[in-house]
């Protein structure tokens, strides 16, 4: 059995490790943080795949923004943990980062990757390939996919907006209303105490 | 060597915890949300194995659009569970049976 066949099985066992656990754990954050496991596993595994633009959009913008956002809103959400049930926050915090670290040392500083083991080929790397024909090929539906992450940005921020009564923010509607009369008071400084 | 096979029965697996942990977690919004994620996730995984073992690219861009769809559908599911949560303090989907009655 090659080393990559080795890091294969080792990665699946921890995807599907992580993937039971996710559906399966009753405490949410626990849930949130075996997904985060979950994503970066996949994300090695494409890296075997040769996918390395893929990849590391996976764990830059998915794991880097989207899931943080959902561990944002577990906790937002979920119930006050009482005091003795944080320490072992902690501790799966720490498992699932060093499994990481783990995952990234295996599959980045493997022999089997590396220039030298790059296939040369005439369009260059896989992001510069991928590029190629993402702008020309699916130009239309790379726009279709931008109009579609604006209208999800817009759909979020307006179910979220609240308006609050009491806020301290400026209002420019009323700055440029103001007038001379409602701001200023002209005294000598002798006939009125000073306030 | 790995072959296509491999790949193919591992994002099946994957697929099938999430397809799982759907009919599991009912009750749990959030979670539903995670399984489909994984759902998501095994799809993006069979995409580009297909692409890794066919030689062709548009896997991968598919696999990209996937994800960018897949990010906006979370985006917008978690600002509904965050409105649902501020105005019923719950998101438990037992009780949230107005539409129901």
């Amino acid at each position: 059995m090659g080393f990559q066949a080795l890091l294969f099985y080792a990665l699946a066992a921890v995807l599907l490790t992580a993937a039971v656990a996710t559906v399966t754990l009753r405490c949410m954050v626990r849930a949130a943080l075996c997904l985060i496991l979950a994503f970066f596993t996949a994300a090695m595994l494409w890296m075997l795949l040769h996918a390395e633009f893929l990849s590391i959009l996976l764990v830059l913008v998915y794991i880097g923004a989207v899931l943080v956002l959902f561990l944002f809103v577990v906790m937002m959400v979920e119930r006050e943990t009482p005091a003795e049930q944080r320490a072992p926050f902690r501790l799966s915090a720490a498992l699932v980062a060093l499994l990481m670290i783990a995952e990234l040392l295996a599959v980045l500083g493997s022999e089997d990757f590396g220039p030298a083991q790059e296939v040369p080929s005439t369009i260059g790397s896989n992001t510069q390939a991928l590029g190629a024909v993402l702008y020309t090929e699916y130009a239309l539906a790379f726009e279709a996919a931008a109009v579609a992450l604006l209208i999800a940005i817009v759909g979020a921020i307006a179910l979220t907006l609240r308006e609050r009564g009491e806020q301290h923010r400026q209002k420019p509607s009323e700055q440029t209303q103001a007038s001379k009369q409602e701001r200023l008071r002209l005294t000598d400084g002798r006939t009125e105490p000073p306030c | 060597m790995l072959s296509h096979t491999h790949f193919l029965l591992l994002s099946g697996a994957l697929f099938a915890i999430g397809v799982a942990g759907v009919f599991v977690n009912r009750r749990h919004v959030l979670v539903l949300l995670m399984a489909l994620e994984l759902i998501l996730l095994a799809v993006n995984t069979n995409l580009i194995a297909a692409s890794h073992y066919l030689q062709d690219l548009g896997g991968q861009v598919f696999a990209l659009f996937v994800l960018t769809i897949a990010a906006s559908e979370i985006a917008v599911g978690l600002a509904i569970v965050v409105v649902v949560f501020r105005s019923r303090a719950t998101i438990d989907t037992e009780e949230l049976r107005e539409l129901r009655e």
